[in-house]
């Protein structure tokens, strides 16, 4: 709030721009405030609740109170009303009807591999395919690129439908193929590199042409290091998509791994939806469900913290292109 | 007008850097052949992800479009053969099969005259029109007041993101148990700080309205931080002689943000706009994790209270006999996804100030 430059032509008419200013600044603050506080109160109560104590939450629940933080003084439940059990039974739920079991170390272990693979087979493609459309002539290539981009207009359950059967033909129904290499080449990320990409000056191609370079090498050795932040963005926002996908796995990889039928194939949205649902689990705790939910989003948290700015400027980026 | 000389030339360099590609040996003129090896490389490049694009996006498009065309359309599991065409001239030639399929506009009709679609189509324009401006209008002053401070910003530019990288079904599921039933719920324990007493909102005991209530605000919750984002990076490109000019006018804060900030900023709202439109047609997440019950339970007791017109496209599309009709709806989706993008471009015209 820098003053010092705003000149006033009277004592009063200073005090009254002050008292708006502050006034003005208070009520920001407190906007800002209040919708913040409904932005995180959901992580707060998620993060409090898978903590608590299953058998106390029920009682308070029985009881019709409420309950964020426990009264500990009279709880009828004798035992800490603070524990990881909820999140034992995450990581190890055998259901006692159908034995299926929920474990979300196999959910994790499915999840980091297909992130990591098809991020990586994404990589390979889109960059091949930016590299074209920025550096190369060929005849078609604006048709080309048109048609790409047109097809980001059409909504993803036309494609969903055959695909699901092509998927089904192919005999890749719940195995890793059918999560990494049916969404594996994303036109966003191919038209996002590209304008990377042409940023690059045109002299340093003829610079890198004297000393010798073809088109990859120029590729390996320039155009990537330059484009490096665009790649570290890409890499982030397919890692998260992959982490949240949920209903193209539900389709294709809901049962067990073939290789090993103790393995179930699902990712972690999957296998948090499946132990939401009581016919599935014959598992009611909200305590247990919470944990999952916690367990779901706390990589993508430590993510974000450590790679906040790639993430914000990458999805800010997306934006601006309109 | 292109002559024919030129003409012949271009189809002998196609064919050359075809014959390149596929790794012939070639023999051509020194100064043609720099121009061949970049359309080659080209290629080579686009190759890879040219495959996948095609067999996973071009084709499902063209081949769903047909598959809305065919009655009688049932080998969703693979069986026989996927390829829409290909079983539609197997099923001419087999008499196995008592029905034969035929190109028609069955599945549209029937669609179209669907209860449920009908029902689905209206509950997705009921969230499309009360999320959609709501969170563009909150989302914006979220953003104009996020601008406005010094200290602290990062902090709230933290928290307003942080429902971005959240997974959708997790957090879905969180609303679901702060919404539950009862004095035992979050939600409720709040609203009696207010004297309203306990209301059901997600249970087979709630009534529509109560569950669109929480469908409402989950999907802002859940769709705000992007469009906050958009708006940030909108305006802090926004040079600030016109709010110093503004302010030796004597304008109000209300006058600077209707006459400055928002007609600078119309680019941002308008892709807000029509991405969000887009998004909120195609709800289907964030209201199935709501009721938490799996990937077909809309809520209500029958499960399809608020089905969306996506949901009724996957919810259709396990049906073996109904393929068809799913392909349908997602057609009628894209039209409706188009006609929204042209009328919104269109309004803009005059609207948007580059």
């Amino acid at each position: 709030m820098a003053n010092s430059d705003v000149y006033f032509t009277s004592p009063h008419k200073r005090r009254m721009y002050i008292a708006r200013k502050v006034g003005s600044t208070t009520l920001t603050y407190a906007f800002l405030g209040l919708l913040g506080l409904f932005m995180i109160v959901p992580f707060v109560f998620m993060i409090i609740t898978s903590f608590r104590n299953a058998d106390a939450y029920d009682l308070d629940v029985a009881h019709r109170v409420f309950n964020l933080i426990p009264s500990w003084w009279n709880s009828e439940v004798n035992a800490s009303n603070y524990t990881l059990d909820n999140y034992a039974t995450v990581f190890n739920y055998r259901n006692p009807v159908t034995g299926e079991a929920i474990n979300f170390a196999f959910f994790y272990i499915n999840t980091v591999y297909v992130s990591v693979v098809s991020t990586i087979f994404t990589l390979i493609t889109s960059v091949l395919a930016a590299f074209a459309f920025a550096r190369c002539n060929f005849k078609g290539k604006n048709l080309l690129f048109t048609i790409l981009l047109a097809t980001m207009m059409i909504p993803g359950e036309m494609m969903v439908i055959t695909n699901y059967q092509t998927v089904k033909l192919l005999g890749w129904d719940n195995t890793f193929a059918a999560l990494i290499f049916v969404h594996g080449v994303s036109v966003f990320y191919i038209f996002y590199l590209r304008q990377t990409f042409q940023q690059i000056p045109n002299e340093l191609f003829l610079a890198a042409k004297v000393d010798g370079y073809g088109h990859f090498r120029y590729l390996l050795r320039v155009m990537i290091p330059i484009a490096m932040p665009t790649i570290v963005t890409i890499t982030i926002l397919s890692l998260m998509g992959s982490w949240n996908a949920y209903i193209w796995p539900n389709l294709v990889a809901s049962g067990k791994w073939r290789l090993n039928d103790q393995w179930s194939m699902k990712l972690v949205s999957n296998g948090l939806m499946s132990l939401f649902t009581n016919s599935d689990t014959g598992l009611s705790r909200d305590t247990v469900r919470i944990a999952g939910s916690m367990v779901c989003t706390l990589p993508l948290f430590v993510f974000f913290l450590i790679f906040r700015k790639y993430i914000m400027r990458g999805v800010s980026r997306s934006g601006i292109k309109g | 007008m292109v002559d024919q000389a030129s003409k012949q030339r271009l189809a002998e360099l196609n064919a050359e850097s075809t014959r390149q590609i596929l790794g012939m040996s070639l023999s051509s003129k020194r100064s043609s052949k720099h121009q061949l090896s970049e359309t080659g490389k080209a290629w080579i490049a686009l190759i890879p992800a040219c495959i996948f694009l095609l067999a996973f996006m071009i084709y499902p498009i063209l081949n769903t479009f047909i598959m809305s065309f065919i009655e009688n359309f049932r080998f969703m599991k693979g069986a026989g053969g996927s390829f829409a065409l290909s079983n539609f001239f197997a099923a001419l030639s087999n008499s196995r099969l008592s029905t034969k399929p035929s190109f028609s506009f069955q599945n549209y009709i029937v669609v179209l005259q669907d209860a449920d679609f009908l029902t689905s189509l209206g509950n997705t324009a009921l969230i499309v029109i009360v999320t959609v401006p709501l969170t563009i209008v909150v989302a914006l002053l979220i953003a104009v007041a996020m601008n406005s401070i010094k200290p602290l910003k990062g902090f709230f530019q933290t928290v307003f993101f942080l429902p971005y990288v959240t997974n959708a079904i997790a957090l879905g599921m969180v609303f679901k148990i702060i919404f539950t039933d009862g004095d035992a719920g979050l939600f409720n324990a709040f609203l009696s700080l207010f004297g309203v007493s306990a209301q059901s909102w997600l249970s087979v005991y709630a009534d529509k309205w109560q569950m669109f209530v929480v469908i409402i605000i989950y999907s802002i919750w859940n769709g705000i931080a992007f469009k906050i984002l958009v708006f940030m990076s909108g305006l802090a490109s926004i040079d600030n002689q016109y709010y110093d000019a503004a302010k030796i006018d004597g304008a109000n804060k209300a006058t600077i943000l209707g006459r400055i900030t928002v007609p600078l900023l119309s680019p941002q709202i308008l892709y807000i706009t029509i991405t969000s439109f887009i998004g909120a047609f195609k709800s289907y997440t964030q209201i199935i994790s709501l009721f938490g019950a799996g990937a077909y339970n809309f809520g209500g007791s029958t499960g399809k209270n608020w089905m969306t017109v996506v949901g009724y496209i996957y919810s259709t599309m396990q049906d073996d006999t109904m393929v068809g009709r799913a392909a349908a709806a997602s057609f009628v989706l894209l039209v409706i996804i188009l006609i929204i993008t042209l009328l919104q471009t269109v309004a803009s015209k005059r609207r948007v100030h580059y």
